[in-house]
């Protein structure tokens, strides 16, 4: 797919009022944003990093689950495009006194926000909100179910590294049941035609997801043997440790990613985690910082498409206008 | 008074075997005479109503319904319950204790009873809690509750965990031959599940609830009810297991029984992904699609309108109830009417209410289901809403019996019409199915006598 030679066709594809999950997008809408992206990610290389995009525009960053990482990226890329935000915790806000979701989120369209980024514990709030509201939505992680934008950066990441993603094996590992993100990884790859391997124990990689076109295997050998890319998920141990698996432990000795299994790789395989990384739990500490991790590039490319998916939302359509600014 | 002659409708009696065109003569509330030559017993002055073309059966019997009342009356009232009732073809109902204060002490029984005879639609009778608050740690005071009319016991809602609890709560309400009726729903497998536990939970990334939580239970009161010999009666089944386990036990001789309610034989997990998915699968067998298919009923992902406990299941479990219902294994049909208010369910997916109203499409639901689909005959159909519920709960009721109350339901079994939930007697609005077609409608619901809704009025 060169990327840039397409981009005036395949930026005609997205007429989509918000961003709320991978599943329903196709794989143009998905290399639309990646196209787009890649012009964002040029604004934030200049010496002025800001563009008038959503100027005149206001944001709400609505986290009523908390989150440092993909909040500092919104914020970032929306303070970026001139947009002016207003930043909404549940903790300091009339949703701890029991107000409803939709009173919460009226109120704020009542003073005519234009965009609103949720973060929610439930999965499907997103989806609420679009219904209630006319505002444009976009899905910052919800539940279980979808993180729409770190799949978007994930591929991104993939598709900067191996030019591609068509033809790739993608292993992903660790916690795939309560995964966000592997459901939103899972939905980009495939759609963009990458293989996906899932793994990790029969607890929390359940044979269901073979009907999302994945294969489900529980030999993190076999899983890795052939991987182009390995990502690896968070194992949020304060969770899970009752019954879904014996101990971290025993966890790291099965799946953990360490120097001996890392040799067993291809040797250009790529290795991408979403952060935050347990240390010495999914993966080894020098191998999260060793030259195949591409960890801090994905914080990077967060920024550039989280910026892509703001201006797309807003019904923008040529980045080169705005970057020649 | 309370007089009337139902003139050449198909009166199908399930209880005296009847099945045949044939006039109903009411008099003072009572059934005098059934069959061809009635009318000629009729006094002239008595009102005559021809129903030829449409159905005459017992009065129907909904042995599962939430009325909310005491404590939940924003809800539901026993009063807006009674009028959806009747205008779902229902004489009688059966209301569960889940209310606030539960229906554990026989005040509150009075109460129940008292606000039934205040409306003054239809039989409302009620159960009681089989422990004290519904907390499953203490029995209730289930022989006052007996002698203040309750029908059976039940801690509907929630599931008593304790096995032992379970065990004496059986051997006690024998005594006083009262049926122990369960919501199936083992805690510790169920944990905070609000879907079925499937493909289209890992797809939405909702907690899973399976059907082994359902199944479970059903298997510990099949050895129960075998171990006190106390009559169990499994509520909304859901699950091809639970089918299973209990087919195979009232093979054996055991004293149990289930319910089947609407949306879990029609309707499958399928639909929390929304209309689209739905349709595009499990929605093809639903009866009626073909008609349906021009404008097809829509509603979005995650509609809290499609969450129910138990949940809708897959579509190889709705067969597995519907052969249930087919085979005899399940006997009565129920709705689990569960009103909420708007402002609850208009919430996120995790933090909506159980529940969904049922009581003025479920005798339309069940007869595409199971009689327009070809699997039922009239007749097996009316026996699970009439006399089957009847001699489950020991009510003098579902007969067309010469001297029996004269409680009537006439329905016109072809007649299409659409559900607007919007017109719903129900003080609640959260049905699935507003935008249905639906295929039969009760024209006449008939009480002691006296036409109580009467359709097209």
């Amino acid at each position: 797919m060169g990327s840039m030679a397409k981009t005036g066709e395949s930026l005609m594809a997205w007429n989509r009022k918000h961003l709320l999950d991978i599943e329903s997008l196709t794989a143009e809408e998905i290399t639309t944003v990646l196209d787009t992206a890649l012009a964002f990610k040029a604004v934030g290389e200049r010496a002025i990093k800001k563009v008038p995009a959503l100027r005149g525009k206001t944001v709400v960053n609505l986290f009523v689950e908390p989150s440092t990482r993909t909040r500092t990226s919104f914020e970032l890329a929306e303070q970026r495009l001139s947009a002016d935000i207003i930043n909404f915790t549940a903790e300091a806000s009339s949703l701890k006194k029991g107000e409803t979701l939709k009173d919460t989120a009226r109120n704020l369209e009542a003073m005519n926000v234009d965009v609103i980024v949720i973060r929610h514990s439930a999965s499907g709030a997103p989806h609420f909100l679009s219904r209630v509201l006319n505002a444009h939505v976009v899905n910052a992680g919800d539940g279980a179910h979808e993180h729409p934008t770190q799949a978007l950066l994930d591929v991104f990441t993939i598709r900067e590294k191996k030019g591609s993603i068509a033809g790739l094996n993608v292993t992903i590992l660790g916690d795939i049941l309560y995964s966000r993100v592997a459901r939103s990884d899972i939905w980009a790859l495939t759609k963009l035609g990458a293989k996906v391997t899932l793994c990790g124990p029969a607890t929390l990689v359940p044979k269901t997801f073979e009907q999302m076109g994945c294969r489900v295997t529980h030999n993190m050998e076999e899983a890795i043997r052939d991987a182009d890319v390995i990502n690896l998920l968070r194992i949020q141990h304060e969770r899970q440790r009752k019954t879904m698996f014996p101990s971290i432990n025993e966890y790291s000795r099965l799946f953990g990613l360490d120097r001996q299994r890392l040799g067993q790789t291809k040797p250009d395989a790529l290795i991408m985690h979403p952060g935050p990384i347990n240390r010495g739990v999914e993966i080894d500490s020098d191998i999260a910082d060793g030259e195949r991790s591409v960890v801090l590039q994905q914080v990077t490319n967060g920024l550039a498409v989280r910026m892509a998916v703001l201006f797309l939302v807003n019904g923008g359509k040529d980045p080169q206008e705005i970057s020649a600014n | 008074m309370n007089s009337l002659l139902l003139q050449g409708g198909r009166v199908v009696d399930p209880a005296n075997q009847r099945d045949e065109t044939s006039d109903v003569l009411i008099l003072d509330g009572k059934i005098a005479a059934v069959g061809p030559d009635a009318g000629k017993r009729a006094p002239g002055d008595v009102k005559k109503l021809n129903v030829s073309g449409q159905v005459v059966c017992p009065g129907l019997i909904d042995l599962h319904v939430h009325f909310r009342e005491p404590g939940q009356t924003a809800k539901e009232t026993i009063a807006t319950g009674s009028a959806a009732a009747v205008r779902g073809g229902f004489t009688s109902v059966v209301c569960m204790p889940n209310t606030s204060p539960a229906i554990d002490s026989s005040a509150t029984v009075a109460l129940v009873q008292d606000r039934g005879e205040q409306a003054g639609l239809l039989n409302v009778y009620t159960s009681g809690a089989i422990t004290k608050g519904i907390a499953g740690e203490e029995l209730a005071q289930i022989g006052s509750l007996h002698k203040a009319g309750v029908v059976a016991i039940t801690d509907d809602g929630h599931c008593i965990q304790n096995n032992d609890m379970m065990r004496r709560a059986m051997e006690y309400a024998r005594m006083f031959n009262l049926p122990v009726m369960d919501h199936c729903q083992d805690y510790s497998l169920v944990t905070d599940g609000v879907m079925h536990e499937g493909y289209w939970s890992t797809l939405l990334g909702l907690r899973g609830w399976p059907a082994a939580g359902e199944e479970m239970i059903v298997a510990r009161n099949i050895l129960l009810a075998e171990t006190t010999g106390c009559r169990v009666h499994c509520q909304h089944l859901s699950a091809a297991g639970s089918v299973r386990l209990i087919r195979e036990a009232k093979k054996r001789g055991v004293p149990i029984s289930g319910e089947a309610c609407p949306h879990h034989f029609t309707l499958t997990d399928a639909a929390v992904a929304g209309s689209e998915k739905f349709w595009a699968e499990d929605g093809k067998t639903v009866f009626g699609y073909d008609q349906m298919s021009a404008a097809l009923p829509a509603w979005p992902s995650y509609h809290t309108h499609f969450k129910m406990n138990p949940p809708l299941r897959s579509a190889a479990d709705r067969e597995a109830i519907l052969e249930g219902l087919v085979d005899g294994t399940i006997e009565i049909l129920a709705s689990d009417h569960a009103p909420h208010c708007n402002y609850e369910k208009e919430v996120e997916f995790d933090y909506a209410p159980f529940g969904i109203t049922g009581l003025e499409t479920e005798l339309a639901l069940s007869l595409m289901q199971l009689y327009h689909a070809k699997r039922m005959s009239l007749p097996d159909l009316i026996a699970k809403f009439t006399v089957n519920p009847a001699r489950l709960l020991a009510l003098d009721k579902g007969t067309l019996s010469v001297g029996a109350d004269a409680d009537i339901t006439v329905f016109d079994p072809d007649q299409e019409w659409v559900f607007d939930v919007n017109s719903s007697r129900s003080k609640s609005l959260n049905s699935p199915f507003h935008g249905w077609t639906l295929k039969g409608n009760p024209t006449k619901t008939i009480v002691g006598g006296k036409v109580v809704w009467s359709g097209g009025e």
